[in-house]
């Protein structure tokens, strides 16, 4: 086993992991810290992936950013003598079987290798997930290596007017969200 | 030796989990966490692409447009949320169900 594929489950351990805690543990303080766990670990798969940048945004914005306004949404939405936060859930069992079902569709055989496969694959085996049945268009190139320079020149470049729009969406949220909280007495 | 598939898979279990949260939780800011967990899985999909598909930065310029619309989104859907629990005094979404303000 190379390093590269150690270090791959390791990130891919404690990704789905605790994504397995955000949305299974009762306590609305550990979701929300577990989600701080899981966006690590989609920023070390980036690292993996050769995305430095973005790597660091998933850092600054996530975690730095919308993991804290999550926590003072929650603290925001309960009393001060709740002392549990506790978060109640509804229809279980069909939410289960639909993402069940979905997770089922994408990666069926999931675990094996194609190489693993039964040779003539049975009618009653199923179909292999739609990861494996489609046939990637893979191995073009490789992304240059630190793409910092390279993004920034694409958003300076090709890709300026959805830069601005970004940048007049993220003012019009800002604006958006003080005018809805603001309080009718104030006004 | 890893490969794009190996992705996907982390991608679809972190897409699935989300689901289940969305549709299972009753609290407004959980089903928002289930929310970001979508949006990060589309994420990783888009740079696994860029990586192994056409090798080119495009996919990773997409993932920092959704991670910019994951800001907006989550602020001003916690600022939904605050005006809810305002006005109903819980944050649980079935008891959103007055249209009148």
């Amino acid at each position: 086993m190379s390093p590269e594929v150690i270090v791959f489950y390791l990130f891919a351990l404690i990704t789905v992991g605790s994504a397995g805690v955000v949305v299974l543990a009762r306590s609305l303080i550990y979701n929300a810290f577990a989600l701080l766990f899981t966006f690590f670990g989609v920023a070390g798969l980036y690292v993996l992936l050769g995305a430095d940048f973005l790597a660091a945004t998933q850092l600054l914005v996530y975690v730095g950013g919308i993991l804290v306004l999550l926590l003072f949404g929650v603290m925001l939405t309960h009393k001060l003598y709740d002392l549990e936060l506790r978060s109640e859930v509804t229809q279980f069992l069909p939410g289960l079987i639909i993402a069940t079902g979905v997770f089922w569709m994408f990666c069926y055989p999931g675990i094996a290798a194609p190489s693993l496969w039964p040779a003539n694959w049975p009618w009653w085996f199923g179909r292999p997930g739609l990861i494996f049945r489609t046939s990637w268009a893979t191995g073009a190139g490789r992304v240059p290596a630190p793409t910092a320079k390279e993004i920034g020149k694409l958003f300076m470049g090709d890709y300026l007017l959805p830069f601005e729009a970004a940048s007049v969406l993220l003012l019009v949220a800002l604006m958006g969200a003080a005018m809805i909280v603001r309080r009718k007495k104030d006004a | 030796m890893i490969t794009l598939q190996h992705y996907l898979v982390v991608s679809a279990a972190l897409f699935a989990f989300g689901l289940l949260g969305v549709l299972t939780r009753r609290n407004a800011v959980n089903v928002l966490m289930g929310v970001e967990l979508i949006l990060n899985s589309a994420n990783i999909n888009l740079v696994a692409f860029s990586r192994y598909g056409a090798g080119n930065l495009q996919g990773q310029l997409f993932a920092v447009f959704v991670i910019v619309i994951a800001a907006a989104e989550v602020a001003v859907a916690l600022a939904i949320i605050l005006t809810l629990y305002r006005l109903r005094r819980t944050p649980n979404l079935d008891e959103a169900n007055i249209l009148r303000g």
